[in-house]
């Protein structure tokens, strides 16, 4: 058993002059304070990676500079998967009584740290070395193959795509941390200017600063009982080359094992919290998690299913697209505002029932993923 | 490779595409690597392609990253299945769709020779 005991998080965008540390460190603190701890209960610490400032043990020296002496440390490396990979091992860590309290935290000045170019050029270094990146792919790009060969098979158009960009950014009106706080309509995606083709750049998550932590926990540290029903994780390739079909990638086999080891089914999901790097990965894991029927999910977009007080309420704090994408941190916003939702301390975004959640994340092109359900016990 | 030189392809420097097959259980690569990725046998042979293909994926590039890059936007990224059977990334027309046949041929870009399809005549 492993619960949820407490979130941070910071506004993402700009935060001019904050470290990669100055930004894990903010979220930490909340992450302590919300879970109703001290520093030196914390046990544990897992931390992912920051572009801005590699190094080989960010872990330690985060709990140097935070100031704490864990008996468990290091970081996780799942691309955008990274999140959910370093809150399964959590769960396990603390369900086999290894330790008590496991502080999860990421955050990176990726946007005042370095150039956009910058950004995007470490990140195409997800490519291969010798048979693609010599081709000049950027990520979009990636993600853009990926997506007109989804169009070709689904019948999918890029004003269906455009539709995610737009409910992406209609929910994080809501939300003040937010990067983006203008609306955005199917027009103005369709009239961004192209990235990758089909992709377009509001079809694409900006680059932003920002930090996510959360603490798990062996046992609740107050009322809030946000408990990990169950996870599971499936990686099929690295390369966009060497990816199996569309019908084979691992969402599919992420989800299906996730639904096994937690004993849930799809119609038991009330909130859901998905990875939408691109408008393309929405639609393509909405579809893959069974969220929606093959190439519907825009129709269900359109129908209001997804929206706040729709049957299946989706990142509701406005996703990496609108809320913003900091590396790690970013998909890391996902399980704050689950966590937000499922403890009723959502606000103006509350949504009627958040009782049980999907979460989904995916690393590199579609090649890591985790699948993870959430449950609220009383 | 059983020992001998890997064959010269377009990732160094030559105008040609390598493929390697598996004399133990007929699996089929393009990654070059010192073993079969199916069965693991070392019993590999290397082969050019022929350079004909389908069209797979496509995505044309308008934002690079790099000024090297970026002197040759728009640029078309696409994926072919060839006729030997793997998938490669590569450039090709920009009005290429998704089912056509296409042919390789191989053009500069950046400092780089790179495999280049355009559609079968």
């Amino acid at each position: 058993m492993s619960f949820i005991t407490g979130v941070g998080l910071t506004s993402f965008g700009r935060h001019e002059g904050s470290s990669s540390l100055d930004l894990m460190s903010k979220a930490a603190e909340l992450a302590i304070a919300d879970a109703g701890l001290k520093r030196a209960e914390i046990d544990g610490v897992l931390c992912g990676y920051s572009t801005v400032a590699p190094h080989i043990m960010l872990a330690t020296v985060f709990a140097e500079h935070f100031g704490i002496r864990p008996a468990y440390a290091h970081a996780v490396q799942v691309g955008g998967a990274t999140g959910l990979a370093m809150t399964m091992l959590a769960h396990h860590l603390v369900d086999a009584g290894v330790v008590r309290h496991v502080l999860v935290v990421a955050g990176e000045n990726r946007l005042t740290g370095q150039s956009r170019d910058a950004s995007i050029l470490a990140l195409a270094q997800v490519g291969h070395p010798e048979y693609e990146v010599p081709l000049g792919p950027t990520i979009p790009a990636y993600y853009g193959l990926v997506a007109s060969r989804y169009m070709h098979e689904y019948d999918v158009r890029q004003e269906d795509l455009a539709e995610f960009a737009v409910l992406m950014r209609s929910h994080a009106l809501a939300h003040p941390g937010a990067q983006f706080h203008e609306a955005i309509t199917v027009a103005d995606v369709m009239a961004s200017k192209p990235v990758a083709l089909p992709l377009k750049l509001l079809d694409c998550c900006p680059v932003s600063d920002g930090g996510a932590a959360f603490i798990v926990s062996r046992e609740r540290t107050g009322d809030a009982g946000v408990r990990v029903r169950g996870c599971a994780q499936a990686h099929t390739h690295q390369h966009v080359t060497a990816a199996p079909a569309l019908s084979e990638l691992g969402a599919e086999i992420a989800i299906a094992r996730a639904k096994q080891a937690a004993g849930v089914a799809i119609s038991d999901i009330r909130y859901a919290a998905v990875y939408d790097s691109f408008t393309i990965t929405l639609a393509m894991l909405l579809e893959d998690l069974g969220l929606a029927g093959r190439g519907e999910a825009a129709a269900r977009v359109r129908s209001g299913h997804f929206n706040q007080d729709g049957a299946m309420p989706l990142n509701t704090h406005g996703g990496l697209l609108s809320y913003g994408h900091c590396g790690v941190g970013g998909a890391m916003a996902h399980l704050v505002e689950t966590h937000l939702q499922m403890t009723g301390r959502a606000g103006n975004r509350q949504v009627r029932d958040a009782s049980m959640a999907l979460l989904h994340g995916d690393g590199g092109v579609l090649s890591s993923h985790v699948s993870m359900f959430l449950e609220r016990v009383r | 490779m059983s020992g001998e030189q890997a064959m010269a392809d377009w990732t160094k420097g030559e105008p040609a595409i390598a493929y390697q097959t598996c004399g133990a259980c007929g699996g089929l690569q393009y990654f070059r690597r010192r073993f079969c990725a199916v069965c693991g046998s070392a019993e590999l042979v290397e082969h050019r392609a022929g350079g004909e293909g389908t069209v797979y994926a496509t995505s044309l590039v308008l934002r690079a990253a790099t000024p090297e890059t970026r002197a040759h936007v728009p640029y078309n990224i696409v994926l072919i299945d060839t006729s030997e059977g793997f998938r490669m990334m590569a450039h090709g027309d920009h009005d290429l769709a998704i089912g056509d046949k296409v042919t390789a041929r191989f053009e500069r870009f950046t400092d780089r020779l790179i495999p280049y399809f355009a559609k079968s005549k």
